[in-house]
Order: structure tokens, then sequence, then C-alpha cells
């Protein structure tokens, strides 16, 4: 249901396109490059999984794009383009008119990204308000207030009419997830950014969440990067995938390709992290190691140390070869038929 | 806010009066100085004439008996005659009072609309020019004791410039009838904006010189909650809004940001009592805090047994009123 598009929407222009993305978080320890050359893009409608351990760099990337990488941190070189905007000249005033319009954004906890102090009325209305032009000029607020309404039944919050007016901590912890997502949608955005939607969820109401983001993406038209640690996730719900690794693109391509014959050691490491319903009894193999400081690294093949599949020459930059029709892989060895 | 809750409250008033009222009798027992010496100074009584005035008193029975009486008449609240003004208590207090809390509020509303701003400017420039200041400033609020400040703010404005009262409270000129006897407000209601104006200049310098203190800590405080509230979630969320700065700050951050500073004040209003003795002395200004300074010298111990309960009990209740603040700001807690 998800296969074909990858080839489809390489025909068109991309939504989103970073090149060379270096974002740096200087620490005593010394200068953290988190994020180090990613090149990704987006194409207009498609579900881009973004997977990677935490650390890897994920979060960091899209906080980048939309221009809120927490201080000290900050974007040291590379080029955002967004619907032929340069992200990376925005003045403060066009930023604020990019987010929650254009680019909208979901986090891990609906519990601490909601304010606390104030109603889901004023946290869905104050986003029309700012941003939604078509609201008409007189009883400005009143429309806000039936389009955020009609948000939250979007969304699947029962009666939303009396519920409305609640503060967050009155709603489940799946219920402030959809609010939050209601929030992130209402004004159509053209791409949403959903950072680990499901992590701070129950597993049975997971599915349910990434369904809803699923029908709304359809719904509304719009590009989703899921960000997630979970490759389960990522093999049901998106187009294509990019896993990530210390900070570096690891290996890309369509999402049931690259799960069904992986091509970079970290992917194949991850996917052995999988049970599978057909072996229950197979044991789950942990990859041994641990990421790397990301403090002064290049030279050398960031998996290295953890990698079974190693050689000489994996002391050097790495490249991202192509692998295939839209599949690329940062390794030596990826042309390879490894087992 | 429940009955069952309000009614503990009350009932946790009761032990702190009572002990306030021992301690109270024991120190002004336990001081020096004997009220009917004092009232006598100056006239040539004989010993039987001044043995008399004690009998008059009550002063002539043992201790316990008299705070036995006091306690007494207090429940039914009667708290005497006040020994220099032969008039009860009750009324001297009562005629004192709104000086005191027109005072008060001047102190807290201003203490307020310095420290909420400038605390909310510091966090956002933390370690900059202007958090430094502020810091300084804060350190000196709470430094410089009250009546230097206040002095130094008479010679200032009202003795070099000339442009405030020195003391007082009202101009004689302005004869406003009362209604909530808080002179900026009667004047506003009767329409006389030239008492008001009066009235003002008056309450300014006492007012700032009582809320300096205040406001730096209250500074303090709201800097350390707005850099704690900055830092969360919601705040990063709201960016991603796309709403303006301004929003962001005052609403989003703000409206959790003033919790701490809100309790804090209203808890912080009570030590503005002690506060109001030192300033309404520096300033001459007729409210309840000279009152009961003057009576401590004079041994009035009626008078000062009943404005130290009155203390406690305005304590109690602003503690109440923190506490009832901190759930109107703070929608997840409920009392």
């Amino acid at each position: 249901m998800h296969s074909t598009r990858s080839s489809v929407t390489e025909m068109t222009a991309p939504l989103l396109s970073i090149r060379n993305l270096k974002t740096c978080f200087p620490t005593r320890a010394g200068l953290v490059t988190a994020v180090d050359g990613v090149d990704l893009d987006l194409y207009p409608g498609e579900c881009l999984g973004i997977v990677g351990e935490s650390g890897s760099g994920k979060s960091v990337t899209f906080a980048s794009v939309i221009g809120l990488v927490r201080s000290p941190g900050y974007v040291a070189e590379g080029t955002i383009r967004f619907d032929g905007t340069d992200l990376r000249n925005l003045e403060a005033e066009q930023w604020r008119q990019l987010r929650g319009r254009d680019i909208a954004m979901t986090m891990q906890d609906a519990l601490t990204a909601l304010n606390p102090a104030l109603t889901v009325a004023e946290q869905i209305e104050e986003v029309l308000l700012a941003h939604a032009t078509d609201l008409p000029r007189k009883g400005r607020w009143e429309a806000a207030r039936a389009r955020a309404v009609e948000m939250l039944r979007l969304v699947g919050i029962p009666a939303p009419d009396k519920r409305i007016d609640d503060y967050p901590h009155q709603f489940s912890g799946g219920m402030r997830q959809r609010i939050m997502i209601a929030i992130a949608l209402s004004c159509r955005p053209k791409l949403l950014i959903a950072d680990e939607p499901t992590t701070a969820l129950d597993v049975t109401i997971q599915a349910q969440v990434l369904d809803l983001i699923g029908d709304l993406r359809r719904e509304l038209g719009m590009s989703v990067v899921l960000i997630t640690h979970d490759l389960g996730v990522v093999a049901e719900h998106t187009d294509r995938v990019a896993v990530m690794y210390a900070g570096q693109v690891v290996e890309i391509g369509p999402t049931q390709e690259l799960i069904s014959q992986p091509k970079h050691p970290y992917t194949r490491g991850l996917i052995g992290l999988i049970p599978r319903l057909s072996d229950l009894d197979a044991p789950i193999k942990p990859i041994e190691g641990q990421v790397p400081e990301l403090i002064g690294l290049g030279g050398i093949c960031r998996f290295h140390d953890r990698c079974d599949y190693r050689l000489p020459q994996c002391r050097s930059d790495i490249p991202m070869v192509a692998v295939g029709p839209g599949r690329q892989a940062r390794c030596i060895r990826a042309k390879e038929n490894l087992s | 806010m429940k009955p069952l809750a309000l009614i503990g409250r009350i009932a946790q008033l009761l032990p702190v009066l009572l002990g306030v009222s021992v301690i109270v009798f024991v120190m002004m027992a336990l001081t020096p100085g004997d009220p009917v010496e004092i009232m006598l100074a100056d006239q040539q009584a004989t010993p039987e004439q001044a043995q008399a005035l004690r009998h008059d008193m009550g002063l002539d029975r043992p201790a316990l008996e008299r705070f036995g009486i006091f306690i007494g008449n207090a429940l039914t609240g009667n708290f005497g005659l006040s020994f220099f003004h032969r008039r009860p208590v009750f009324d001297v207090i009562a005629e004192r009072l709104p000086a005191t809390i027109e005072l008060t509020l001047a102190a807290l509303l201003l203490a307020l609309a310095i420290s909420i701003p400038l605390g909310v400017v510091a966090a956002v420039k933390k370690n900059r020019l202007v958090d430094r200041l502020a810091a300084i400033g804060s350190l000196f609020g709470v430094s410089l004791p009250g009546f230097w400040f206040g002095i130094i703010l008479i010679i200032l404005f009202a003795v070099q410039m000339r442009w405030l009262p020195v003391s007082g409270r009202m101009d004689f000129a302005c004869e406003v009838a009362p209604i909530t006897r808080l002179m900026t407000i009667d004047s506003l209601l009767r329409g006389r904006p030239d008492c008001f104006a009066d009235a003002l200049s008056h309450l300014i310098l006492p007012a700032l010189t009582l809320a300096l203190p205040m406001a730096a800590v209250l500074t303090r405080v709201q800097r350390a909650a707005m850099l704690e509230v900055l830092r969360s979630d919601y705040i990063v969320f709201a960016q991603a809004k796309g709403l303006s700065r301004r929003r962001i700050l005052w609403r989003h951050a703000l409206k959790n940001a003033l919790v701490p500073t809100v309790t804090v004040a209203a808890i912080e209003t009570g030590s503005l009592l002690g506060g109001n003795m030192v300033v309404e002395t520096v300033f001459g200004w007729p409210g309840l805090g000279r009152l009961v300074v003057e009576s401590i010298f004079v041994r009035n111990y009626p008078l000062v047994q009943a404005a130290v309960l009155l203390y406690a009990v305005t304590y109690v209740l602003l503690n109440f009123v923190a506490d009832i603040l901190y759930t109107l700001l703070n929608p997840r807690v409920r009392l």
C-alpha cells in the first residue's frame, strides 16, 4: 500500500530538501556535532520515517529544520530548502509565520508539550488566530472556536464542544496526544514533523494514533516525517525510511525494500532486534558496543567498532553509495551479499 | 473550596491565636517599666493616687489572673480600654487601621508592579546587563534597612527637590467624607482629583520604602520561576505553533511562572506588617504600626496585645489567601 510512491514522487520537486546539514552543541568536553552532513529529501504527500537510537541526531535534524535547536546548539553548515524558501536565512517574523502554518510539529510527550495552565480551547484557538487568514473579520473568536471544536472532532475526541474548555490534565494520555495532533494540524500544514508520537503511549493506543496521523495525511495531503526509534512503527506507516547513526544518515530507501533487504550492517542489526512471529523462540540479537562520542569524529566509519563486517578500508570517510533504485547506504560493502 | 476544608482552616487559627496571646502577655509582663509611672511621670501624684490608678486599671492583680480576664474578654470581642486614650482598644485600632491597609496595599501593588516585569525580563535576558542590574538592585533591596532608605527618599524628594510632602497622610485642606476610609479611593469616589493627587503624593514615598525589600525578594522568585518555565517543553511547542514572542512570554510562560510569585507575595504581605512599624514612624503615617510602637513605649498593654493578635490573624489569613491563589493559577491543584 505504500510501495510505489517513492519512484513516482522522485519525478516531482521535493517539498523539503536538506543538504550537508551540520548542527553543533558546544559542551565542556568539546564541540559535539550532533548532526553531521545530513542530506535528505522529502516529497509532497510522502511519509518519511527517521529511525535511530537516542543521540543519533534524528530529532536535532528536524529541530534544525523548524529552527528550534535548543540553546546553546546551532546550525553550523548546510542548506535547508522548504517549498522554495531557504530556511537558513529567515527573520524571526518569517519563522513565526512559517511555524504552525506551513511546518507543524508534535512532541514526544503531550503531557509536557501542552501548557498545563491554559485550556485546550485556548491552545488550539491561538494557532488559528495567529495564522488562519481566512477567518472572518467579524466574529473571529467564534469562528476560531468553531474550527477548534471541528479539529478535536477530526482527531476523535468525544463530545469536543463540551470538553474543549477542559485543561490538558483532565484528558487521558492518548487523548492528549490527539489534542496535540489537532493543534499541529489546525492550520493544515504542508509538513508535519511527528517526533516520537507514540513513545509515551500504551501499545494499544499507539496504533490508533499512527493510523490517525496516516488518515489525516491523506485527507490533508501533507507530508509527514515520522521520527522514531521503533522500526516496527516505521515498517507499517511510512513510504521511505532513513536510518540515522551517530549524526549521519547511514541508509535510506523505500520502506519495504529496506527492511527486507538491509544493506548497512547497522540496519541489519536493528532489524535483528524485531521479534519474528514466525520464530518466536529465535533469540533477539543485540548490537554490541555503544554509539561513539560525537566529538572530533572523522576519517573512520562511525559504526566501525560495532560492525561484524569491518575491513581495514573502513578506517576512512565513507560516502553514501547508490545500492538500487532510490536506495543508498553508507558502507563500502553495501553491494556485497553479506550474511 | 469545600466547606469542610474551610472549617479546618478556621480551626487552625485557634491554637495560633492562643499561643500568640500567651507569648505577647508574657513578654509584656517581663518587660521592665510600669505604665502607671509613665502616665504620672510629669504630675506630682502621691503613692496613694498611683495605687488607685493601678487598681483602676487592674494592674494590681496577679499576672495569671490578668491573663485569664484578658482571654475571657477577648473571646467575647472585648479587648479592654486603652490605658492612655481611655477608650476601647477596638475603637482606637479601628481608627488607625485604614491608613495601614492603604499603605500596605499600595506597597504590595508597587512591589508586584516592579518585580513581575523585572523578573521576567531578567530571566529572558539571563546573564545580560539587565539581569545583572536586577540582581544588584535586589541585593540592595533586601540589605538596605527601611528606615535608612525612607530617610534618603525624604531628603531627596521632599527636602531637596520639594516634589513630595515630608510626612503625614493628607493635606488639611482635603476633607473628604469617608466611604472606604482609604484616602486615595475615597477622594476618587467623591470626585476630588485634587485630593487624590494629594493623597497619592503622601502615599508614594512610604509605599516605595515598604515595597522595596518585598520587590527585591519577588524579583528573584519571579526570575527563577520564569527560567524554569522557559526550559519546559510547552514553550518549545508554543514556538513551534508560530505564536508571537510576546504571547509566548506573557501568556504561556508567565501564567505558569506567576504561581510561586503570587504565593510568596501573599505570605510576604504579612512581613509588610512588621515593616509598617518602621516606615510609619519615619514618615509620620497615622497608621496602626506607629500606634503599636508608641504603645510599646508607654506600656499600653491592652492595645499591644490586641494589635499583635490582629497581626497573627492577618498572617494566618494571608497564608490561606496564598493557598487559594495557588489553586486559581494552577488548574491541576484543587483544595
